[in-house]
C-alpha cells in the first residue's frame, strides 16, 4: 500500500495543477458523487430501451454480442457487465483487478504520472472504475473486444482508468466507445489509459466518441511499444461535443516497433477540439504514422502530432488533413523533430476547402451537387487503416454514414 | 443533335472562343484539331457546362433543348459524357464506387474494367497517382457507365502507349457504335443509320483514326472554327505545312 500512497501524496500535488494545453475545466461544475447501479446480465442488456441501444451502438457497443469477443460495459461509475468469450483474453474492471490481482500493480499509473494535472489527480484520488483488457503470451483475438463508457445523469463527473495489455506473441483488437445517455446534456470524463505492446504482439484499438454538447472530455493515454510490437490507435468523433483535449503518447521502446495513429474528426458549431497523437521513436527500425483527417462544420479544432526521432534508421510520417465545409477554424500543427542524422521523418498538412474541379467532375458523371459535395467528403474522410479488422472498419464506415446526415 | 450557334465565350478577362458554329448530327463523329492553346478543351468544357467558360453570346442546343445555361449534371443527365485530359483526384473514393456513381446504380465494374485493361485499378482512388495513359483508360471505363449520347474526348490518346493504343482507339469506336454488328434483319448500312452516338474528339496525333471512321474535321485557331474538311486531308495538311498555312489554305479552297 505504500506505493499507493505515493499516487495520491502526488495526485494532491497535482489536484489544482491546470492542463499544459486546452481549456481549463472547473471540476467543482460537477459531481463525482458515486452513482450506484446495479450489475447487468446478457438479457439487461439485450432489453435496455432501443433509444439507448442506438447510442451504444453508436459507438460501437453491439448489445447482441454478434461477431463480439467479448464486453465491458460502464453504467455512469462502475462496471456492470464484463466478459471474455475468448480464452486467453481477459476483460475485467480495475477495480476487481486492484483488488484481487498483484500483477494489475506492475501497470497502473506505470506510464502515465498521476502528477500530470488535475485531471490525472482527479482519476487517482476519485477513481470509479474502467477496464482492464489482457491477452495472455501468444493468444490471438478473433473477435474484437467491445468497451464501453456510458454517462447517464445529467452534471456527473466519470473518472476511469483503463489498462490494455497484451502479452508476447498475443495480439488484441478493441473497440472502445465513450456515449452519453440522450437525456445527458452535461457532463465530464476524465480517462486514463495505459497501453503495454510486448514483445511482437499487436494491439488495434478504435476508440468512437459519440458526446452531448455539453460534455467535456480529458482523456489522458500513454502506450509503450516493444520490440517488434505494433500499435494501431483510431480515433473517430463525429458527435457534438463541448470540449475535449488529448494528446495521446505513444513510446517505442523496442527495435522494429510500431505505431500508427489514425483519427477522423467531424466538429460542429461550439465544440472546441485539441487533439494530436505524439510518438516517440527510440530505437533502430522504429516506424510511425500519424494521419488525420478533420472536418469543421463551424466548430474549433487545433489538430496537433509530434513525432520525435531520437535514433537513426527510423521513419516517421504525420499527415494532417483538414477540411472547411462551414465556418469554424482548424488549426494545424505538425512538429518533427529529429535527434539523430539518419532519421527520416516528413509531414503533409493542407487546410482548405471542397475544390470547385472535383464537384464539377463529379456533375458531370450525373451526380447533382449535394451528391458530389457528400461523395467527395465521404472520400476525405475514409482512411485504409492497414491491419484493422473488418468489423471494427465497419463500425468507422458507420460512424462516418452516420455523420453524413449531420454534415450535410 | 448538338447545335452550336455563333457561341462566343470569355474565361475571365480573356475572350477564348469567338463565334463557334458548330452541328453534330445523330450518328456523327466529329474530330477536332488545333495547336495548342486554341481553345479546344475550352470549347469541350463549355459545352458541358463548366460555369468558369462564360457563353458571353451564342447558343447551345441539345436534343432540341436550350441548354446554353443548364448545370453541369443536367446536360450529363441529358446525355452528355466527356472524357478529360486532366480530370481531378477523388481522394478516398474508389474507381469501383466512381463506376458504379456513373451507371447510376450498382454494376459489373470488373467486367467493364477489362474491356479497357484496367481491373486491377478498381480499387484504387480516382485518378490518384494515375499515369497519363491509365487516366484516359480510366475515363473511358467511366463513359462506358455512363452511356452517353453525346461524347467529348480530350486528347485520348496522349500518353497512351503502342500496347494500349488500339485498346483506347478500338473502346471509343465501340462507344460511338462505329462496329455495328450486322444481323440477319438488319444490314451494315441500316445499322449505320440506326447509329445515334455523337463524338467529338480532339487529337493532335491522327491516331484515332486508325479505328474509327469520322464524317467530319475541323480546325480551332484563335478561338475560331476555321475550316472543315475530311480529318485525314486536315491531318495532312497540318502535317505538311503547318496549322497557318493549313487554315488559310482549306479556307480558301472551301471558298472555291
Ligand atoms: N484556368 C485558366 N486560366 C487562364 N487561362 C486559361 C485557363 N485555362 C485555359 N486558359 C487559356 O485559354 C486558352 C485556351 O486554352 P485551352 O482551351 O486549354 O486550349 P487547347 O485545349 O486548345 O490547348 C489558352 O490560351 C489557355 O492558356
Ligand atoms: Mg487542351
Amino acid at each position: 500500500m505504500y506505493i499507493d500512497e505515493q499516487f495520491q501524496l502526488k495526485a494532491k500535488e497535482a489536484m489544482d495543477k491546470e492542463g499544459a494545453i486546452g481549456p481549463d475545466v472547473d471540476l467543482s461544475a460537477f459531481d463525482p458523487a458515486p452513482l450506484p447501479h446495479r450489475e447487468m446480465a446478457d438479457e439487461d442488456l439485450v432489453n435496455l430501451p432501443e433509444e439507448e441501444r442506438t447510442q451504444l451502438l453508436m459507438a460501437g457497443l453491439d448489445v447482441t454480442e454478434k461477431e463480439r469477443g467479448g464486453t465491458f460495459l460502464q453504467m455512469n461509475h462502475r462496471a456492470v457487465h464484463c466478459h471474455s468469450s475468448q480464452e486467453g483474453i481477459e476483460v475485467l474492471s480495475i477495480q476487481k483487478a486492484l483488488e484481487e490481482h498483484d500483477w494489475i500493480r506492475d501497470y497502473y499509473w506505470k506510464l502515465a504520472d498521476v502528477g500530470t494535472d488535475k485531471y490525472t489527480a482527479a482519476a487517482q484520488l476519485g477513481l470509479h472504475d474502467g477496464y482492464v483488457i489482457r491477452s495472455l503470451p501468444g493468444r490471438k483475438s478473433v473477435y474484437p473486444i467491445q468497451a464501453c463508457l456510458y454517462m447517464h445523469e445529467d452534471g456527473m463527473q466519470q473518472n476511469v482508468h483503463n489498462i490494455i495489455v497484451a502479452e508476447e506473441d498475443s495480439e488484441l483488437h478493441i473497440i472502445s466507445g465513450c456515449a452519453t445517455s440522450p437525456h445527458l446534456k452535461r457532463g465530464l470524463h476524465v480517462g486514463i489509459s495505459e497501453f503495454f505492446v510486448k514483445k511482437n504482439a499487436k494491439i488495434t484499438f478504435t476508440m468512437i466518441h459519440n458526446w452531448a454538447e455539453e460534455v467535456v472530455v480529458r482523456p489522458r493515454s500513454v502506450a509503450r511499444v516493444e520490440e517488434g510490437g505494433l500499435f494501431v490507435n483510431n480515433y473517430v468523433s463525429m458527435k457534438p461535443v463541448r470540449s475535449i483535449q488529448m494528446y495521446p503518447t505513444t513510446h517505442l521502446v523496442g527495435k522494429d516497433a510500431v505505431a500508427r495513429f489514425y483519427s477522423i474528426v467531424v466538429g460542429s458549431p461550439g465544440s472546441e477540439y485539441d487533439l494530436g497523437g505524439r510518438i516517440i521513436l527510440k530505437e533502430k527500425g522504429n516506424r510511425a504514422e500519424i494521419v488525420a483527417r478533420t472536418i469543421s462544420n463551424g466548430a474549433k479544432i487545433i489538430a496537433r502530432g509530434h513525432l520525435v526521432g531520437e535514433v537513426p534508421d527510423i521513419k516517421a510520417h504525420l499527415e494532417c488533413k483538414g477540411l472547411l465545409l462551414n465556418g469554424g477554424v482548424i488549426h494545424a500543427i505538425p512538429e518533427l523533430e529529429g535527434h539523430a542524422d539518419g532519421v527520416e521523418m516528413s509531414h503533409e498538412a493542407a487546410v482548405g476547402k471542397i475544390a470547385q474541379e472535383e464537384i464539377s467532375y463529379l456533375m458531370s458523371r450525373g451526380l447533382n451537387e449535394e451528391e458530389a459535395t457528400s461523395t467527395i467528403v465521404r472520400g476525405f474522410l475514409s482512411v485504409d487503416i492497414p491491419g484493422l479488422p473488418p468489423q471494427l472498419q465497419a463500425e468507422i464506415d458507420r460512424a462516418i454514414e452516420e455523420s453524413d446526415k449531420d454534415v450535410m | 443533335m448538338l447545335k452550336i450557334e455563333d457561341l462566343q465565350v470569355r474565361l475571365g478577362e480573356k475572350e477564348i472562343l469567338t463565334h463557334i458554329d458548330l452541328e453534330i448530327g445523330p450518328g456523327e463523329t466529329h474530330i477536332l484539331f488545333g495547336p495548342n492553346g486554341s481553345g479546344k478543351t475550352s470549347l469541350l468544357m463549355t459545352i458541358m457546362g463548366y460555369s468558369q467558360y462564360e457563353v458571353v453570346s451564342g447558343k447551345i442546343f441539345f436534343k432540341g433543348k436550350d441548354i446554353t445555361h443548364a448545370p453541369i449534371d443536367e446536360r450529363a443527365r441529358m446525355g452528355i459524357g466527356m472524357s478529360y485530359q486532366r480530370p481531378p483526384t477523388i481522394n478516398g473514393l474508389k474507381t469501383r464506387q466512381m463506376v458504379n456513381l456513373c451507371a447510376g446504380g450498382e454494376i459489373d465494374g470488373e467486367t467493364l474494367a477489362k474491356r479497357v485493361n484496367f481491373e486491377e485499378f478498381l480499387d484504387r482512388d480516382v485518378n490518384a497517382g494515375f499515369s497519363g495513359g491509365e487516366i484516359k483508360r480510366s475515363e473511358l471505363l467511366q463513359l462506358m457507365a455512363q452511356k452517353a449520347d453525346l461524347m467529348l474526348f480530350d486528347e485520348p490518346e496522349s500518353g497512351v502507349d503502342m500496347e494500349n493504343i488500339s485498346l483506347v482507339g478500338n473502346t471509343i469506336a465501340e462507344l460511338l457504335e462505329k462496329h455495328p454488328q450486322p444481323s440477319r434483319d438488319r444490314s451494315k448500312m441500316q445499322a449505320k443509320a440506326n447509329r445515334t452516338k455523337m463524338g467529338l474528339i480532339i487529337t493532335h496525333t491522327g491516331y484515332i483514326l486508325d479505328y474509327l471512321p469520322a464524317d467530319k474535321g475541323q480546325v480551332l485557331y484563335n478561338g475560331k472554327l476555321s475550316c472543315v474538311s475530311n480529318p485525314r486531308d486536315i491531318l495532312n495538311c497540318v502535317g505538311d505545312s503547318g496549322y497557318k498555312e493549313c487554315v488559310r489554305c482549306i479556307s480558301m479552297n472551301s471558298f472555291s
